[in-house]
């Protein structure tokens, strides 16, 4: 059970809390998240997106705290997946399957794969606005933020923003807003940021850019997961601005795995290496952290060190699966060096430059590769592997 | 000819048009029309950009 919570005038957020959830389609979420959904009430009385359909009737229950559901006027879908969609069919047969649903041109299509069925689809596109009792709400269409039929409600009058998932976190608890929580909730949102948008970072900044265009003036973010953004939205959305810019930091990363400490010692030594020159490192052994914890340092780094031994011919398939997931979410200006120990045939250095030129990565070495366990003189080459990605880390960014 | 590439990841490239959609092989970007959007997630031209 959630209290609803009062966020405006006969306006409040009737979502639920998902305490248990860890795996987010293989995104680690240590604190759970919530499925955020929004309740204008007046003359009319529009919900704003829905929740994932095993809470659906948490949400009712909420509903029902504050009118009863079957007084819902009309159902606003900001996002078509199953966390915010899931529960449109129960809604729908609740207060009856003939009520309007506004959606994107692409929601429409996708509620229908989705829910195998039509519904009252009315179609909105940017710039549309619909009156609602004495409500208006304006819509904007933010293709491929994250899904193509991603879009924003805006509300004019009370000047809040409802933006599905820009601007989200996945975070449970007992705080619902930015000034309640203050900082700490900054980590998730960079970790949101990395793990689902961080590919569409070039429609980040012309979003960016059309929302100041059109001087809004916004008072209060409500996104689909987390907490609501009410006494300082222009932090999240400058952060939104510098994380879009993919600015490299300077920092370093070292991500590797092994099979017999080989590469663990080699990990240790080009970290040395980077840090003799000043610039900080993280070493992350990809069967202690997450993807999705990995993902998100790689979004801060500047430089990236990747090592991984040769099995079967291949790269280390820990390495394969964290590579495959950092490869799809396109972090842009990294350096990059790689290094492995292997047994005979040794293709994993290779391998690993593959990617990084896939991935429009600069590498700055040919990298690393030792027969077996490393010695002495190996491991100064990792030194300087570290070093030469230390340098030219500092070269790049200096101005 | 440019390629361009759509946020959801599809690349248009006019060597080979898009056949299923009416597009002839040889078809520039320029050359599209106005109605063309991505086939796969419905992006409108607008939203791609271009293969560097």
């Amino acid at each position: 059970m959630f209290k609803p919570i009062q966020i405006a005038d006969k306006l409040y957020s009737v979502g639920c809390r998902d305490w248990d959830i860890r795996d987010f389609h293989g995104y680690y979420i240590p604190e759970g998240t919530t499925y955020n959904a929004f309740l204008v009430t007046g003359e009319k009385n529009i919900l704003i997106d829905t929740v994932k359909s095993n809470f659906s009737d948490e949400l009712l229950s909420n509903i029902n705290r504050i009118i009863d559901p079957k007084k819902i006027d009309a159902v606003i879908s900001n996002h078509t997946e199953m966390d915010h969609s899931g529960s449109i069919p129960k809604i729908m047969h609740k207060i009856g399957e003939d009520k309007p649903l506004y959606c994107s041109k692409m929601g429409a299509q996708n509620l229908k794969s989705h829910f195998n069925r039509e519904y009252n689809f009315q179609v909105v596109g940017s710039g549309d606005t619909v009156t609602l009792g004495n409500r208006t709400f304006s819509f904007l269409e933010t293709r491929m933020l994250h899904w193509p039929d991603s879009m924003f409600t805006w509300m004019p009058d009370e000047k809040i923003l409802f933006s599905s998932d820009a601007f989200g976190q996945h975070y449970a608890g007992d705080k619902f807003f930015d000034d309640e929580i203050g900082d700490e909730i900054m980590p998730h949102a960079r970790k949101y940021y990395a793990n689902i948008l961080l590919h569409f970072s070039p429609r980040v900044q012309a979003l960016l850019a059309d929302v100041a265009k059109m001087n809004l003036d916004i008072r209060m973010i409500c996104p689909d997961h987390g907490i609501i953004w009410r006494k300082n939205p222009s932090k999240i959305i400058t952060a939104y601005d510098r994380w879009s810019r993919q600015q490299p930091g300077k920092k370093a990363l070292v991500i590797f795995d092994s099979m017999w400490e080989s590469t663990t010692k080699m990990a240790r030594a080009v970290t040395s290496g980077i840090e003799s020159e000043d610039v900080g490192v993280r070493l992350m052994n990809t069967r202690k952290w997450h993807r999705s914890d990995i993902m998100t340092e790689v979004m801060g780094a500047g430089a990236v060190a990747v090592g991984s031994p040769t099995l079967n011919n291949g790269i280390f398939p820990v390495i394969a699966d964290v590579l495959t997931y950092i490869k799809g979410l396109r972090p842009q200006n990294k350096i990059a060096a790689a290094f492995g120990s292997y047994g005979w045939s040794g293709e994993a250095v290779k391998i690993l430059n593959k990617e990084f030129e896939e991935m429009k990565w600069q590498i700055v070495d040919g990298g690393v590769k030792v027969v077996y366990v490393p010695d002495e003189s190996d491991l100064e080459r990792c030194f300087d592997l570290g070093v030469t990605l230390a340098k030219a880390l500092k070269e790049k960014l200096s101005p | 000819m440019d390629k361009y590439e759509c946020p959801c990841g599809y690349v248009y490239d006019p060597t080979e048009g898009d056949m299923d959609n009416g597009i002839e092989p040889g078809t520039a970007w320029e050359d599209l029309p106005d109605s063309w959007v991505c086939p796969l997630c419905g992006a409108e031209q607008e939203y791609f950009e271009k293969v560097e």
